[in-house]
């Protein structure tokens, strides 16, 4: 479990790169630094889900995001909160 | 194992009615499950998440059960959400406003608000809602001050989202029935703010 | 962080340029009558543990760009709800071939 406060990475990988999948960590967080707010429960796996494949529940976090540090012209009090799964999330 | 790319390349009209019919014929559903689904999906609309709201404006208790459990709100106005998504619920402050979208699909709060509008899922809605929020808000000619944050929640995963948003000014001593037809579905997604 | 290299999926669509000056058309459109059965038809699979909004979603990206731009939102989810009754075998490319034909 990621605690609250922890600051994350999202993962720079490319499933797409690999053959057909579904992926439900877009694109603009890819390798994006963020901050955990809370735990959102615990969820069947989607990218398995989605291909009728076995699937590993995992924990489902909601992520924030600045938008000035995902676009250089964002706004600096905007902000981007995300659900996103366990296995995309590095920690220090 | 797909579908071959002929079949799914056949005009949507014609394979709508093939697919119907099959589904029919082999006793999957029937016409009268596909009228009371579509009643029962027409029979929500933002009304619903109106009522909610109002609700939370005039009653504490409700207003924090709608923020820790969203389903639990919901069912308590006897929105059914058995087998539904979780309902997550968004509170707005006087310097924080939310926004939801969801830039991968149009995951929509639908038992709670009715079918998604044609913005919502729209591309340019999509693509804009997660860099230029505030862009977007004027599409509307909604404007927050600078000072204000904005708070973006893009639907990846399980939970559909609505705002709850600030209860206007001048609504005081007002019942829930009133406060409940000043709020509009854009209210409850976040591209307006309700007002008296 | 946006990436112009290829590994974006089509319909993933945060921040992209593409539609970064496209004002958002904010009038409401009405849903018609096929919008209303497709959404009805992919619920009532949904119910019976046929079709989940997981597989609806993998349909729809299998979608290539340009078809996927397009069609309207539910004649994605048409062509989506096709592709997965087939995968799963809860109608037979041939049983549908067939049923096109009688029209």
């Amino acid at each position: 479990m990621i605690a609250p406060g922890t600051e994350v990475k999202v993962k720079l990988d490319w499933p797409e790169l690999r053959g057909p999948c579904h992926i439900r960590t877009p694109h603009y967080l890819r390798g994006a630094k963020g901050v955990v707010e809370r735990h959102l429960g615990r969820f069947a796996n989607p990218e398995d889900l989605a291909f009728m494949r076995p699937a590993a529940i995992l924990n489902l976090y909601h992520v924030r995001f600045a938008v000035a540090e995902l676009w250089p012209d964002g706004h600096a009090n905007d902000s981007v909160v995300v659900e996103l799964f366990e296995p995309w999330l590095e920690t220090a | 194992m797909s579908a071959p790319l002929d079949l799914l390349e056949a005009d949507s009209d014609r394979l709508l009615v093939a697919v119907t019919r099959l589904l029919t014929e082999k006793g999957i559903l029937s016409h009268a499950d596909i009228a009371e689904q579509i009643a029962s999906s027409d029979a929500a609309n933002p009304a619903l998440g109106a009522a909610m709201v109002a609700r939370a404006w005039t009653d504490p208790d409700y207003r924090a059960l709608m923020l820790r459990d969203g389903t639990a709100a919901a069912e308590a106005m006897g929105i059914a959400m058995h087998g539904k998504p979780p309902l997550g619920v968004l509170e707005n402050t006087a310097d924080t406003h939310h926004l939801v979208c969801c830039t991968l699909c149009s995951c929509y709060p639908k038992a709670i608000l009715g079918y998604p509008p044609f913005w919502f899922k729209s591309a340019a809605f999509r693509t804009r809602a997660v860099r230029d929020p505030r862009g977007v808000l004027a599409d509307w000619g909604t404007v927050l001050p600078d000072s204000v944050k904005l708070r973006v929640v893009d639907s990846t995963a399980d939970y559909r989202r609505m705002v709850l948003p600030l209860r206007p000014a001048g609504t005081e001593g007002w019942d829930a029935a009133r406060l409940a037809a000043l709020v509009r579905e854009g209210d409850m997604i976040g591209v307006t703010i309700p007002s008296a | 962080m946006e990436t112009t290299s290829p590994p974006r999926a089509h319909h993933d669509m945060g921040g992209i340029s593409k539609f970064m000056c496209e004002t958002v058309d904010i009038a409401p459109h009405e849903l018609t009558d096929f919008d209303r059965q497709v959404d009805a038809i992919r619920s009532l699979l949904g119910g019976k543990g046929l079709m989940s909004a997981d597989h609806l979603r993998r349909g729809i990206e299998a979608i290539p760009e340009e078809t996927y731009h397009r069609l309207s939102y539910y004649q994605r989810w048409m062509r989506s709800i096709v592709d997965q009754v087939i995968t799963a075998g809860v109608i037979t490319e041939a049983e549908l071939r067939a049923a096109l034909e009688q029209g």
